[in-house]
């Protein structure tokens, strides 16, 4: 190392540390920029992200109808048992006998917030949800069906 | 002037002999000791509590958080509250430890934190001790800190301990030098090593812009070597969280803990104080040349307010220097100083006599 080498070297640090030191000052003195949330206060403008994994739902449209066939692979690959698909054979008006969904039970108390279920759906019926928000005072309360009461299964997903 | 009307020795005074007359001389004198040394005390504790509380929300509002903002407004009475809490704790007896020696290196090191913070000049005639030889004695003091960070590291009888202890003095013993001769530097300039002297001298403009570059050098030689010597990041080898822990506290808990984090906190004040002192004036408010306006406004704010400002300003560039760097290794933090500021120091030492022996400075 030669001497003026050492002597820019001094210099070029000391440029680096204050351009971090600006960086840092500037954060300081700009509190606008903070991202936390002061929760509780603030509950009624509280935006959740996009890809924030509240809870499984089960979107519904409308018409009150959702797009699960009841197949049963969310069961199948749930690593918990967290879901329980109860399905219902019928007979439809051609004489086909034909199986739709009666209830999709939801355990969220032994749900980890994995996702196989909704990656693994293969028409795209469940979906996460952006309620965090869980506590009750009764773990059955945690039970859920997902389907709503009535809800039929889509025409274009059949 | 105005300057006399914020005389702290007249209150001193009046107060010294109401005292001498209601309870004569040798009880009076006590009396002061007990008045001069609580006051302290608390004063100690209560920056000590401030200056944790600036960290956290200084630390929080770099890194893009709020920090603590749930006790009380702003939660200003969060390290009050931590305070209490620790106060509360167990203090845990450690087997086979050196009982005597476990117990007493946290007293050193807050002796020696307050000691220095003893001789600190807050303002006109407001500090406990003057000696005339003041620099000299805060080096010597904020130097038994080391002692007590080796003992606790020895007696705890942990390795974490005991590596945190030897690299926070082979850190210390590296800095040290560093920092007296910084202030080596301006004692060549002022000519006294006494604190109340050296403000005196800053009357007419503070050392920062009457020492040209030599005492800028100084200034920024003697906050990174300060940093060094207070284990602060990014020199906190001593405590390196993610490698040893805690460092040489690792196995204090309850009140002991919070001894070692007080006098740390407080180190960097007395830290700050001294590059106030000798760089930025010390309590001396601001002049600027011949306006005479700017000048009265100035002197109408009070001396203390001007130190704490001063030393708040020099506690945040510190606090900065903390939360933007990356913990440095320790050959790193070697060579730093074994290759570039002692040498840098030397030069500037050269430099400052040079400039002082032909009357170049204002």
């Amino acid at each position: 190392m030669t001497f003026s080498e050492y002597i820019s070297g001094i210099f070029r640090g000391l440029q680096s540390l204050l351009k971090g030191m600006r960086v840092t000052n500037h954060y300081f003195f700009n509190p606008r920029e903070i991202v936390t949330q002061k929760y509780p206060e603030n509950r009624a403008q509280l935006q959740m992200f996009e890809r924030f994994k509240g809870e499984v739902i089960m979107p519904h449209n409308e018409k009150n109808e959702h797009r699960c066939t009841g197949c049963g692979i969310c069961e199948i690959s749930c690593p918990n048992g967290s879901i329980e698909v109860i399905t219902q054979t019928i007979v439809t008006e051609d004489g086909k006998r034909k199986k739709i969904l009666d209830k999709h039970i939801y355990h969220l108390s032994m749900c980890t917030f994995c996702g196989l279920c909704v990656k693994n759906c293969p028409s795209n019926a469940l979906d996460f949800g952006q309620e965090f928000e869980h506590a009750v005072f009764d773990r059955s309360k945690l039970t859920k069906v997902l389907n709503k009461e009535g809800s039929t299964l889509m025409k274009e997903v059949e | 002037m105005t300057g006399n009307a914020y005389d702290f020795s007249i209150i001193t005074k009046n107060i010294d002999q109401y005292l001498v007359l209601h309870w004569g001389p040798s009880m009076a004198a006590t009396l002061e000791l007990v008045l001069v040394g609580v006051l302290y005390l608390l004063i100690y504790a209560l920056v000590g509590l401030l200056l944790v509380y600036a960290e956290r929300r200084i630390c929080a509002f770099i890194q893009c958080r709020l920090g603590p903002n749930r006790v009380g407004p702003q939660g200003i009475f969060q390290t009050i509250a931590d305070f209490i809490k620790l106060l509360l704790k167990e203090n845990i007896r450690i087997e086979r430890a050196d009982k005597l020696l476990f117990f007493i290196a946290p007293f050193i090191i807050i002796v020696g934190s307050f000691l220095a913070f003893g001789t600190l000049p807050f303002a006109k005639g407001l500090h406990a001790l003057d000696p005339d030889i003041g620099l000299f004695f805060i080096m010597a003091a904020t130097s038994l800190g080391v002692i007590g960070i080796l003992l606790a590291g020895w007696s705890s009888n942990s390795k974490y301990s005991l590596i945190g202890a030897m690299r926070s003095g082979a850190q210390i013993v590296s800095y040290e030098l560093s920092v007296g001769l910084a202030m080596v530097t301006m004692v060549i300039l002022t000519g006294t090593l006494q604190l109340s002297e050296i403000i005196e001298m800053q009357r007419d403009g503070w050392f920062i812009f009457k020492g040209h570059i030599p005492a800028l050098i100084a200034f920024v030689i003697l906050l990174i070597a300060g940093t060094a010597e207070t284990n602060r990041g990014p020199f906190d080898l001593a405590e390196a969280e993610s490698e040893l822990t805690a460092g040489f506290h690792t196995e204090y808990s309850g009140i002991k803990f919070a001894f070692f984090f007080l006098a740390e906190y407080m180190n960097m004040f007395v830290l700050a104080a001294v590059a106030t002192t000798l760089f930025l004036g010390g309590w001396m408010p601001l002049h600027l040349g011949n306006l005479q306006a700017f000048n009265q406004i100035m002197d109408f704010i009070p001396p203390l307010v001007w130190f704490l400002v001063k030393v708040f300003a020099v506690i945040y560039i510190i606090m900065l220097f903390k939360w933007t760097y990356p913990r440095l290794r320790i050959d790193q933090l070697l060579s730093l100083e074994w290759k570039y500021l002692l040498p840098i120091n030397l030069f500037n030492l050269i430099l400052m006599s040079v400039i002082v022996l032909l009357g170049l400075h204002f």
